[in-house]
């Protein structure tokens, strides 16, 4: 059974099994014309952010679907013809809105979204200060009336 | 004050279970959360121009074309089978005064002919899209989409999955006369 595990475990180590992967999103993706690396990592990064319509929690970089498949050529597309990374998000976003970027960006109908967190943390904050006063104000308040006692009585 | 601060972590959990609670029932009411919106709602229709799909078959069309009158854009492809479901719909929009384009989407010019020649060919300019290129200009995330471009060329509304009789009767026809307006 250990041995088995152990099996397992090398197999997903191994930097085989993730090459694989890669490979088979590079495969999909790539023209027979050569394509410089620079773009390519661009290509990878602008991928990586972009949402697949019909998968909805995959990137386009991760999906097999034919719309991520026809998106990365897009990307590539707007790549070569000379856009920058914010040019080419701007251009998708333009035709299929904010959903398709998989981090929402932050603007007036998201505020409530981003800030929602940090606000939680601060009230919870709040009230463990406050439930910490309160306890050390009764501790102090018990000792002090212990103390007090004998000395009334 | 302590206790008003101690009672907010609940009223917020209230608020957060009554939202989810209203969206649920929307859900229930139709409200598909997996359709995702347009971004081109209220936008020019994109001017990119589709070839024709075959010499008998009329069409080729770009954005600019779909100027001057209510216009119908149907995005459709022969390997898609709720395409075919509403393609009754579609005839009858198209005999009954609406012009239909069509964007053929990710199809091959012999599959997408036969197609046409076997259940009719309602469409008044056909555009040939066999690499999506088009479609992903026209925000465009599966087939069949369906929309309404009024006459200064503005798209008005966009239908995501086939048009059933109902959808036809409920939504297409009254987003179509207000697009006339």
């Amino acid at each position: 059974m250990k041995i088995i595990f152990a099996a397992l475990i090398m197999i997903f180590l191994s930097p085989s099994f993730f090459l694989y992967g890669d490979k088979l999103v590079l495969a999909s993706t790539s023209n027979k014309t050569s394509i410089s690396e620079e773009i390519e990592n661009k290509e990878r990064q602008i991928s990586k952010l972009l949402r697949c319509v019909v998968c909805q929690n995959q990137s386009i970089y991760e999906s097999n679907a034919d719309i991520a498949y026809d998106m990365r050529l897009l990307v590539r597309e707007r790549l070569l013809a000379g856009d920058n990374k914010d040019q080419v998000i701007n251009y998708i976003v333009a035709r299929y809105g904010d959903y398709i970027l998989l981090k929402p960006p932050f603007q007036a109908n998201t505020v409530l979204l981003w800030m929602a967190p940090p606000l939680m943390v601060l009230i919870a904050l709040m009230i463990v200060i406050l439930l910490i006063k309160n306890y050390q104000h009764k501790n102090i308040y018990q000792k002090t009336d212990k103390l007090l006692n004998p000395e009334d009585k | 004050m302590k206790r008003f601060i101690l009672i907010i972590p609940i009223i917020v959990f209230i608020i957060i279970i009554a939202v989810l609670s209203v969206m649920t029932l929307q859900t229930k009411e139709g409200r598909n959360p997996s359709i995702v919106p347009s971004a081109l709602l209220g936008k020019e229709a994109p001017n990119i121009e589709l070839p024709m799909l075959a010499r008998n078959i009329p069409g080729g069309f770009k954005g600019s074309d779909l100027v001057g009158r209510v216009n119908i854009v149907n995005v459709f492809s022969s390997w898609c089978v709720p395409c075919l479901a509403e393609h009754p719909q579609i005839s009858w929009l198209a005999t009954n005064g609406f012009p239909i384009y069509a964007i053929n989407h990710r199809d091959n010019v012999s599959d997408a002919s036969n197609w046409l020649k076997k259940h009719g060919n309602p469409y008044f300019a056909v555009g040939f899209d066999p690499e999506g290129r088009a479609s992903l200009e026209w925000g465009v995330g599966g087939v069949p989409e369906t929309f309404i471009i009024n006459a200064s060329g503005i798209i008005t509304y966009k239908h995501i999955g086939p048009i059933t009789k109902e959808i036809l009767k409920e939504k297409i026809l009254p987003k179509l006369h207000e697009a006339k307006r």
